[in-house]
């Protein structure tokens, strides 16, 4: 792998993502989308096919797309249409997926992502597209026959079609990241990747670098994680590399990326030979949009990532990287800002949110929304962090405390009584202490050359500090030892 | 009591003089006594109606009677029944029970009418013979050698046999119009949008509509006033006020336009015009302006039809797969297996010819050639109309090209049976509204006079079919007694 890339090849990328949109009921149906419910409990008589039933669009579907479009400064379509296309499978129960194909709600767009040596790349957004979701075959629950599950049938997509602008695995996943901040800020997806709200079809060539032509390309289909795309994508670019250069040619074939053994296998050919015979779908009028909808969607457009980057950069003079990764969703960058409010103190609330809090985010899993420990009392921490009352030290322990369900800042200090001594007459007590029980070391300090006293004065510290606990004010003693020294 | 018409049993049920129990209690006889000839019905609701006449008596002497309160009727088999089996007249669906009301059938239940039971029809509505029906073809009341029409077939044939005094049916391609003719009835196609679809088992879709069969024009207007209206089910559904349909029966004819549609006359047989020429004669004399007309792109309306028609079923009818209802074949190995063999036991020869016409004509490098021209003609015949309208009230000419035929006489060749709908479809692929009434018989088969209206021109023509029902007794002609009667 790490031969071919960049052996004087192109990768060229292009990404089909699918966005599930935090509609309340499905695209079609007044069922309700709703995630973890035993089986066929989320599906209506018309998510189940029944012969007679008709769908209905379900207008915020609509106007989530539209709002999407607005922000990617595509072209909305006033007239869209809704098309068949036809294929027998046991978990689409209509026998066709309802969709959109010549005439998609959203048109061309445009996309901004940062690159890795600095700069930024404009990809080019070809079209963004309703469709419904199938529902899922459940095959080991029962032996020797399948279990259908319709819950998820009919849950609206939001299928954004991105043209081959990309070049490197890490291009793919900072435009996925870029997709993902902005459902999260337009609050038109959860954008929760762990239950499929986000996945990606990945479209992979290569060509000699300067060639403008593309080469052959292959799909790999329903890529549910950042890594996983990039992975998918470096193996898959590597590979057709090393069959170019011994002679072989790319064939155009849809492959299964194994996300356990990081290689992708061909589909057979059977999975993959249809002919879908789109035509409109006759049960449903064409969406008509009106300029006073779009207006009203332009205005009610929320703060944007790139522009929730700047501000935060400006209110806060925070640096680009600490900014970037507070705005990758919209709940870190409210999270942040309360914290902020509550100890007024930007930066080092941000080191907090991108450090402590994000590791613990990291080491459980977990996610924002269920953080144990609210923000006003992180900015608590923070404040007790700016009176003195707490080393950075102690304040982790602190944190852990709070993160481990023990209670509010205040509440741990007291109970750990871990206030910092701050009162000179004690620090002073214990300085004379060490002095005392050290005195070999004192002798020493004292007739030592002036540069290499600074690194012995920090035995001194730290025995001090071990005296107290921990719990000395440092810079106290630190004083106190240099006069007395 | 089966000749009254319905105004005449809702004044016999206000007055007294008999309960809907009894007028039910009389149909439930007739249809026991010969529906086991006759096969105009699939199932009988004997009980379910008997309940319901029962009600409808407590209404009427509660002082709450509509104009269909303790009215008795059938329903095509095509319009889902909460908990009574609609078979849509397939092998398929022969034991398929819904779990909800079509529409109509709630909007009638609501009326306060009385639901005898299911009629038969074509295939999935499929045919002009009734021949197409898993449950044996209807015979003809006016001789039962004969095919009753299709796909309407069943209600017509009840109709006419006075085994419901009326009945709904749908008509895609002339499914209503062309039995009606053919059983001496009368019977309507509204325009595409006046009633709703919901429950109604989609055949094709853009052309689908519900409407009503009758003795009379009369009778059609008081059934079609209760299926009519807007719903929310149903996206084509129109928001249109459903203007008072026998309130509008006592205008005058006087200076109405009719337009005789010269190509409908090119290749039709010298006694049929007559009989119609007949009727326009004594619609003239009621004081309208006969004016002849031309549709020059008639005669691709039945070749664009063969086109669109199947290419929506074959997409409509994917569901019906042995996965979640319907039938299933007995042990499939696999589920290749399992689609193949349920769909090739579970239809019919004509809903597979039509599905593999429909696949045929939206695969790829045919779609153009075959599902978009035939769009093209579509529109075509909708400017054909247009113009028509332009300079008249109401089209008119013959609704078949003859009277009943004999049972196996077209089965071989389904282009002729096709040729059966060459009048009526024009108005299914313009969605206008249109109805068939009785204009005396040829050998004693009756032949049908069409009349075409506008968009929602409904109480037009059933105005103008009602005054020339007033004036001449071409509708109460009764078959004549047979082996049934």
């Amino acid at each position: 792998m790490s031969r071919a890339v960049g052996a004087g090849w192109e990768t060229v990328i292009g990404l089909e993502v699918h966005v599930q949109l935090a509609t309340r009921s499905k695209l079609f149906s007044d069922a309700a989308v709703e995630f973890g419910q035993p089986p066929n409990v989320c599906a209506s008589a018309i998510d189940m096919a029944l012969p007679g039933t008709l769908p209905s669009v379900n207008e915020n579907a609509i106007r989530m797309a539209v709002r999407f479009g607005l922000a990617i400064d595509a072209q909305i379509n006033r007239r869209s249409v809704f098309e068949r296309k036809n294929y027998f499978y046991p978990d689409l129960p209509k026998g066709y997926q309802t969709t959109q194909l010549a005439a998609p709600v959203v048109g061309a767009g445009r996309l901004r992502i940062a690159l890795a040596g600095g700069g930024e790349r404009e990809v080019r957004i070809h079209h963004a597209h309703l469709e419904e979701d199938a529902g899922k075959s459940l095959h080991e629950e029962f032996p020797g026959a399948s279990g259908i599950d319709l819950n998820r049938a009919g849950t609206p997509l939001l299928e954004i079609v991105c043209e081959p602008d990309l070049r490197s695995g890490p291009e793919a996943v900072a435009l996925l990241r870029q997709i993902h901040a902005l459902a999260t800020y337009l609050e038109i997806s959860d954008g929760d990747m762990s239950q499929g709200s986000m996945r990606c079809d990945v479209n992979v060539s290569v060509r000699p670098a300067g060639d403008s032509a593309l080469g052959t390309r292959t799909e790999m289909k329903n890529l549910n994680s950042f890594r996983f795309v990039e992975r998918a994508i470096e193996g898959e670019a590597a590979r057709q590399i090393a069959l170019i250069e011994e002679g072989g040619k790319v064939v155009q074939e849809t492959r299964l990326y194994d996300s356990e053994a990081n290689l992708s296998r061909p589909m057979r050919g059977k999975e993959m030979a249809h002919d879908y015979r789109y035509f409109p779908c006759p049960d449903l009028l064409p969406v008509i949009i009106d300029e006073a909808f779009i207006a009203a969607e332009r205005d009610a457009l929320p703060e944007l990532p790139a522009a929730c980057r700047e501000r935060l950069m400006r209110e806060h003079g925070l640096s680009v990287d600490a900014a970037n990764l507070l705005t990758a969703e919209r709940a870190t960058v409210d999270y942040f800002e309360q914290v902020a409010a509550v100890c007024s103190a930007g930066k080092m609330a941000a080191n907090w949110v991108n450090g402590e809090l994000a590791a613990q985010l990291n080491k459980t899993g977990g996610r924002l929304a269920d953080c144990p420990v609210s923000a006003a009392e992180l900015g608590r921490l923070i404040a007790r962090i700016l009176d003195g009352s707490l080393s950075g030290k102690l304040a982790k322990t602190v944190f852990a405390d709070m993160w481990a369900g023990r209670g509010g800042v205040d509440a741990i200090i007291a109970a750990r009584g871990l206030q910092q001594v701050r009162d000179s007459g004690a620090i002073e007590a214990l300085v004379d202490k060490v002095l005392a029980e050290n005195a070999a070391q004192v002798e020493n300090y004292r007739t030592a050359r002036p540069e290499k006293r600074g690194k012995m004065l920090g035995f001194f510290v730290g025995q001090a500090m071990k005296l107290s606990g921990g719990k000395a004010a440092p810079g106290e003693v630190n004083r106190l030892l240099r006069e007395k020294l | 009591m089966h000749e009254l018409s319905v105004a005449q049993m809702a004044q016999g049920l206000a007055a007294g003089a008999f309960s809907s129990l009894e007028l039910t209690q009389h149909f439930l006889r007739r249809i026991e006594a010969h529906n086991g000839h006759l096969n105009a019905y699939i199932s009988v609701c004997a009980e379910q109606a008997l309940a319901s006449a029962r009600r409808a008596d407590a209404a009427i002497a509660a002082g709450q009677q509509g104009p269909l309160t303790g009215v008795p009727l059938a329903h095509k088999d095509i319009f889902c029944t909460a908990g009574v089996r609609t078979t849509c007249g397939s092998r398929m669906l022969a034991e398929f029970v819904p779990p909800y009301d079509a529409t109509v059938v709630a909007r009638l239940q609501a009326a306060g009418a009385v639901v005898l039971g299911k009629t038969n029809m074509d295939e999935f509505a499929m045919g002009s013979s009734n021949e197409t029906s898993y449950f044996s073809a209807v015979r003809n009341p006016w001789d039962t050698d004969c095919v009753p029409g299709g796909s309407s077939g069943g209600s017509a044939a009840a109709v006419a046999a006075r085994l419901a005094p009326i009945a709904t049916a749908t008509d895609t391609g002339g499914s209503i119009r062309q039995p009606a003719a053919l059983c001496g009835v009368t019977g309507l196609k509204p325009t595409y949008g006046r009633v709703s679809r919901w429950g109604m088992i989609a055949f094709a879709s853009s052309m689908d509509q519900g409407g009503p069969i009758g003795q009379s024009a009369e009778d059609c207007a008081l059934l079609l006033q209760a299926m009519a209206g807007h719903d929310p089910k149903d996206s084509t559904s129109i928001v249109e006020p459903v203007p008072d349909y026998c309130g509008q029966f006592g205008g005058p004819l006087d200076g109405l336009k009719i337009g005789v549609v010269e190509e409908y006359f090119a290749d039709l047989g010298d006694a049929v015009a007559a009989r119609v020429r007949g009727a326009l004669a004594e619609l003239e004399k009621l004081g309208t302006r006969l004016v002849s007309v031309r549709l020059p792109r008639s005669h691709l309306a039945v070749p664009a039809y063969y086109v669109l028609a199947p290419a929506e079923a074959s997409a409509n009818l994917a569901r019906f797969d042995g996965v979640r209802y319907g039938y299933r074949c007995a042990e499939p190995v696999d589920l290749l297996d399992l689609y193949c063999r349920t769909r090739a036991e579970g239809f019919g020869a004509e809903v597979k010819r039509r599905i593999l016409v429909g696949t045929y004509v939206l695969s790829a490098g045919f779609y153009d050639a075959y599902f978009r021209k035939a769009q093209q003609v579509r529109r075509l015949i909708k400017e054909d109309f247009a113009a028509a309208f332009a300079q008249v009230d109401i089209l008119a000419g013959p609704s078949c090209p003859a009277g009943a035929f004999r049972f196996g006489s077209k089965t071989a060749d389904p282009v002729a049976m096709y040729l059966q709908d060459i009048y009526t479809i024009a108005a299914n692929l313009a969605g206008l509204p249109a109805l068939s009434l009785p204009c005396g018989a040829v050998a004693g088969k009756p032949i049908g006079l069409q009349l075409i209206g506008n968009y929602f021109a409904e109480a037009r023509i059933l105005g103008a079919a009602h005054r020339l029902q007033q004036a001449t007794d071409w509708h109460r002609a009764v078959p004549a007694a047979e082996g049934w009667r």
